[in-house]
């Protein structure tokens, strides 16, 4: 019989005041008798619905299957087939407007929690299998793959497990791309990532770390040395700033380098050489993914006070629902309907040497109201007059997006890109505008989620698979 | 791991070190950086490439101990490895159909602006050189700026070798004495390196800087190393970090590289103290 449930089993958390000052995961996970209360929520439907919701198409409902009859190595291979970071997924995943949001049961109450039994499952096979996996055998070709990120790591996944020879190209230190110098540790931590890439390299998959695709070596010169595909995955590229006076001052960090420093530089421990800023009061300027990691990162720094500054309503928001409301739940105040007008930095006229010069010490907003909506159907937001106040801050992160790198396009002929910088791709191929040349992720569209990137190193490594086949 | 292949100290305070890096030799033009870690839990250190040889693939890197990580980059020896080595980042120097160039060096940037020389130099371009150190133990590469300079000047605060005085008054002294020059590049301090632009503007002579701000991945990401430029945001480490002198924001670049001094300051000293220990 069905657990006929309304409600889903919430995922139990770390207290919030308590999760406020450390950088522990904030979500815990399910123990094994909510996983599988849970798994018997599923109806187990004929037409998977929740399928067509996944970018990736793990096959739910069998996983599910699976969980009920406690064959939790068995769910693990259904979502492995479809999903190289099942771990990752678990955690990251947009789900309430992915599979979950095509779930039957969320018509009357809510949705199964398949992101979180994704968790269970992808957590019980990293605690109990410690079984290297088999390499397939090799086909012989070689593929190259610029970029370690979600797109990347699941293109080199896929391919790996067809038997081609792949290598993986990162510019940083440390492989993992977004996931390791972008999203924090409570919320996906290090050793998580760390372990999905050690399952590739098992695989059989090279990582060739500090090597940066046009610059070290080009594209042209990767074909030269016998890859005879290329996928690139470079992520998005330079922080977008607002264009308001202050942005240079002292204590105005962009969310990629905030994250960056936290991250992949290891300040958020201790005992880190890696200089940041531990300001007291900060405001986040944006309303996305990044703003809520930049914002509850600050907090866990020591912040007395964090605001996210956003220019539209509570609605609009574009971050996950879950995410906004651990931030609401850690006490971030939510300064909606505000947007900054200039950022204010420390002067002390008499004397110009004065180490406070140049500090932020406040942020001038003015209110706004939404006004007709626009052509994208969303209300645009418009200033009232005279209600500019100023915040006192000491610190501003401004995580309003990014615009695609320029390294790749400007050393690689042929390759088109379109208005806004993103490399243009065929969309059900990822094939570029060059011949043996894919491209996914956000280096395609921009700042989006880690499992749409995920979506595209797939399509792209199917792709490559039967372009290499057929050559 | 990126093996040290030779070690020199220029001075007390600067060294000079080969490392293998056959990829990043391969390609690294004059103006052109790297990025390296000294160890596991190093900072990324952004250093300006000083030379390179393609045959042996090693990248030469001259480097100043200001603070903790560099402190620990001069505590390895020939024969030790370094964690990280990344490049080459950055635009190389604009070089093709410049006739005749001064070059102003200062400080440990006459480590970075002799690659520029000597390729000018080898290209055929008439090269003066005006090099400025604070005082004569902290001269560097004396032999070499001669060997690739077709005039060289070499300035010290004290006076206690070559001219007495700042670097822009035998470059002033040269502009008005008639010299043409096509362009000026100046590369070291900040500060430097804005007087040097405002003392070439008055003659309308294009200048050229090399900017070293605060960086962490160089690679067009993080968004750390930006700078005014023209009245624009840009960033260093995709486009420059050489720049046309008369655009730039020297007052901001020089506010925003004092960001984290006490914090480095107090690294170092922890740093040394641990030397110290060791030593006692």
């Amino acid at each position: 019989m069905p657990n006929m449930s309304l409600k889903k089993n919430p995922m139990p958390v770390q207290d919030p005041i308590e999760r406020g000052r450390n950088f522990k995961e904030v979500a815990l996970g399910y123990d094994e008798a909510t996983a599988l209360d849970e798994a018997a929520r599923c109806l187990n439907c004929k037409n998977m619905p929740c399928v067509s919701g996944c970018p990736v198409n793990v096959h739910i409902p069998a996983f599910i299957a699976k969980v009920r009859e406690l064959d939790f190595e068995g769910a693990y291979q259904v979502i492995n087939k479809s999903s190289s970071l099942p771990a990752v997924c678990g955690r990251v995943c947009p789900q309430e407007t992915q599979c979950e949001s095509k779930c039957v049961r969320g018509i009357k109450g809510e949705a199964v929690g398949i992101g979180r039994l994704e968790r269970f499952v992808a957590d019980w096979h990293n605690s109990h299998c410690t079984e290297a996996p088999q390499i397939p055998e090799q086909n012989g070709h070689k593929v190259a793959i610029v970029g370690s990120g979600p797109s990347g790591l699941t293109c080199a996944g896929d391919l790996a497990k067809l038997g081609y020879k792949v290598t993986v190209f990162e510019a940083l230190h440390l492989a993992g791309g977004v996931l390791v110098y972008g999203i924090p540790e409570f919320r996906l931590p290090k050793s998580i990532v760390q372990k999905e890439v050690d399952t590739l390299k098992a695989l059989g998959v090279d990582v060739e770390t500090n090597v940066v695709i046009g610059k070290t070596l080009t594209v042209d010169e990767l074909f030269e040395m016998g890859y005879e595909a290329v996928f690139i995955g470079s992520g998005a590229g330079l922080p977008r700033f607002i264009g308001i006076p202050g942005e240079s001052l002292k204590g105005v960090y962009s969310a990629n380098e905030f994250l960056t420093r936290s991250n992949l530089m290891k300040a958020y421990q201790s005992d880190s050489t890696t200089p940041i800023m531990h300001a007291k009061k900060v405001a986040v300027v944006g309303g996305g993914n990044v703003a809520m990691d930049a914002a509850r990162t600050a907090l866990r720094m020591g912040a007395e006070k964090v605001y996210i500054v956003y220019r539209r309503s509570l609605e609009e928001l574009p971050a996950r629902k879950e995410e906004v409301e651990h931030a609401m739940e850690e006490g971030i105040e939510f300064k909606l309907l505000n947007n900054p007008k200039k950022i204010i930095g420390f002067e002390n006229p008499d004397d110009r040497r004065d180490p406070r010069n140049g500090f932020v010490t406040g942020m001038e907003c003015i209110r706004m109201e939404l006004g007709e909506p626009d052509a994208s159907g969303r209300r645009s937001p418009v200033e009232v007059p005279g209600s500019e106040f100023v915040l006192d801050v000491d610190c501003v992160i401004i995580a309003i997006g990014t615009s695609p790198n320029p390294l790749i396009k400007s050393t690689t002929e042929g390759l088109d890109v379109n208005r806004k910088g993103g490399i243009v791709v065929e969309e059900a191929t990822g094939l570029t505008s060059r011949e043996g040349v894919y491209a996914g992720g956000d280096a395609v569209t921009g700042a989006a989620t880690v499992i749409l990137a995920m979506g595209a190193g797939k399509t792209a490594a199917k792709a490559i698979d039967e372009y290499l086949s057929d050559k | 791991m990126y093996k040290i292949i030779s070690k020199r100290e220029l001075n007390p305070t600067v060294t000079m070190m080969d490392i293998e890096a056959p990829l990043v030799a391969r390609k690294a033009q004059p103006g052109q950086f790297i990025i390296l870690r000294v160890d596991e839990n190093g900072e990324r250190i952004p250093l300006t490439v000083a030379g390179c040889d393609k045959e042996k693939g090693t990248v030469k890197i001259i480097f100043q101990i200001v603070g903790a990580s560099t402190e620990l980059l001069n505590h390895k020896n020939e024969g030790d490895s370094i964690q990280d080595f990344v490049g080459p980042l950055g635009k190389a120097t604009h070089t093709e159909g410049l006739k005749k160039v001064a070059i102003v060096g200062g400080g440990v940037g006459c480590a970075i602006a002799l690659p520029v020389a000597q390729k000018l130099h080898e290209l055929g371009c008439e090269v003066h050189s005006i090099i400025g150190f604070r005082n004569k133990d902290l001269l560097i590469l004396e032999d070499e700026f001669k060997a690739a300079s077709d005039k060289l000047i070499i300035m010290t605060d004290d006076g206690s070798y070559g001219e007495k005085g700042v670097v822009t008054e035998p470059l002033k002294r040269l502009i008005e004495g008639g010299e043409q020059y096509d362009e000026v590049i100046a590369i070291g301090p900040l500060i430097m390196m804005k007087f040097v632009t405002l003392t070439t503007k008055p003659f309308g002579i294009k200048t050229i800087v090399s900017m070293n701000p605060i960086m962490i991945d160089g690679t067009g990401m993080c968004g750390g190393c930006r700078l005014t430029v023209g009245g624009k945001t840009k960033f260093a480490c995709v486009d420059g970090p050489e720049f046309d002198g008369f655009e730039v924001d020297f007052d901001e670049a020089m506010s925003r590289g004092m960001m984290y001094r006490t914090f480095e300051q107090e690294q170092r000293e922890h740093v040394c103290n641990l030397f110290k220990k060791e030593v006692q």
